[in-house]
């Protein structure tokens, strides 16, 4: 018997039906077509799946997807500004914080979450708050560096 | 993996959801953290699902010489909350953010996880040694029971199938004390392979809890780890055979005696 699920996904007022059992990540993915939300590990390890629900990072694999009712969903497809680049995004372009980039949209959402909290961390901070993002091109460095960046973007437009 | 068909249905206050919670295959969901995985796995094939997520029954607050903490407060949360910031309660926080990742302390629940009552998982650890109030609320009325007679067995809590944790109450400690959790995780789970709270009052008193190491957590009777372990009932398996486990368990709740005396001496 489905539900009927209504949510706001990147700043669009969206509504769906949806069994119980349907997994948020399937909702955004084969419900709305927004594929940038990879499965990966599917068992709640690798953070590929990682959007914003109501600004935090959560695993989208793992939660339902009528606990969104309600909530302001954002994915990687809402991160950029029409044709721009989100700093963040561009950094991981400008700073080589992806290879492959599958695990890259769930990267640049955690860093979102970890940034708008703690605007300035440092690289123990950022690493920590990766561990629950998985890279298996073993480009860590590359991203820490990319997030860091970020930061001191994100900074000075704030200041600007 | 997507978990058996299963309806849902969204609570919308404390009775309706114990009303719910009237058919026998119903199951509590709260941040889904733990809950989630097991219906993937179809572990659980619950024919409910109780979405308690939207309660208030969120946030920590002081009332009455006491620190009620919000059965749906997130982990995040936890870690951060300033009722939290002194020496004497700092255990909490401290366990808090190092539970799973970033993602998943978004979500997940005090309650959810107590609820939950992995053997490993760390909490439990923290609400005994703190000597913390399970508040439980039931289609008969509300009961308070000790942390030490909320844990059972591995995922055996004493709530009945129609009763709902809905906060933990922690005494607020004397001026004077300390607390602090330490555990060594598996690397791979994040779950702790041993993990210990200890608590010291302004009078030197000292109170222990390991996790991780036996069907369920448990206090440590008297006041050294190392005798109170040695004749403990200690759980092996490949990761960590019991002998190392008993032998892990005893330099946590070391360390963390030490570093909770050292912040008694902080705490006012």
């Amino acid at each position: 018997m489905p539900d009927h699920l209504r949510f706001l996904v990147n700043g669009e007022a969206r509504s769906l039906e949806v069994e119980g059992r349907t997994l948020l990540v399937h909702a955004l993915r084969d419900g709305l077509g927004l594929t940038g939300t990879h499965v990966g590990c599917d068992t709640s390890q690798c953070g590929a799946c990682t959007v914003l629900v109501g600004g935090r990072a959560v695993k989208s694999c793992t939660m339902l997807a009528l606990q969104a009712e309600g909530a302001e969903v954002t994915t990687i497809e809402g991160l950029a500004n029409g044709g721009e680049l989100h700093p963040i995004q561009r950094a991981f372009v400008e700073h080589h914080g992806l290879q492959c980039g599958f695990c890259t949209p769930g990267m640049i959402l955690t860093a979102s979450d970890l940034l708008s909290r703690d605007p300035d961390p440092d690289d123990a901070t950022i690493r920590r708050s990766l561990r629950g993002n998985y890279c298996r091109c073993t480009g860590y460095d590359a991203i820490v560096n990319s997030i860091r960046v970020a930061g001191a973007t994100l900074r000075a437009e704030t200041a600007a | 993996m997507i978990p058996a068909a299963v309806r849902y249905v969204r609570a919308t206050s404390l009775a309706a959801a114990l009303d719910a919670l009237a058919e026998p295959e119903a199951r509590v969901l709260a941040g889904g953290q733990s809950l989630l995985p097991v219906l993937k796995l179809r572990v659980a094939r619950p024919s409910l699902l109780v979405d308690i997520g939207g309660l208030e029954l969120r946030g920590v607050e002081s009332r009455n010489g006491e620190l009620h903490l919000g059965a749906l407060t997130p982990w995040t949360e936890l870690a951060t909350a300033p009722e939290l910031l002194r020496p004497a309660l700092a255990a909490i926080s401290e366990c808090a953010a190092e539970i799973g990742d970033l993602q998943v302390r978004n979500r997940g629940t005090l309650g959810g996880s107590l609820a939950h009552a992995d053997p490993a998982s760390d909490m439990p650890a923290v609400v005994l040694a703190l000597g913390a109030r399970m508040q439980l609320r039931s289609p008969d009325g509300e009961r308070e029971i000790p942390a030490s007679d909320f844990f059972l067995g591995p995922f055996l809590t004493a709530l009945s199938a129609r009763e709902l944790l809905t906060a933990v109450v922690v005494p607020l400690p004397a001026p004077g004390s300390g607390s602090a959790y330490v555990s060594v995780e598996h690397p791979a789970s994040g779950f702790a392979l041993a993990g210990a709270a200890a608590f010291i009052g302004p009078d030197g008193g000292r109170t222990i809890a390991v996790t991780g190491v036996a069907d369920r957590p448990f206090l440590l009777p008297g006041s050294d780890p190392g005798e109170a372990l040695a004749a403990a009932e200690i759980y092996g398996d490949a990761a960590a055979p019991a002998e190392y486990r008993r032998q892990l368990a005893e330099v946590v709740a070391r360390r963390a005696l030490e570093l909770a005396e050292r912040r008694a001496k902080e705490d006012r």
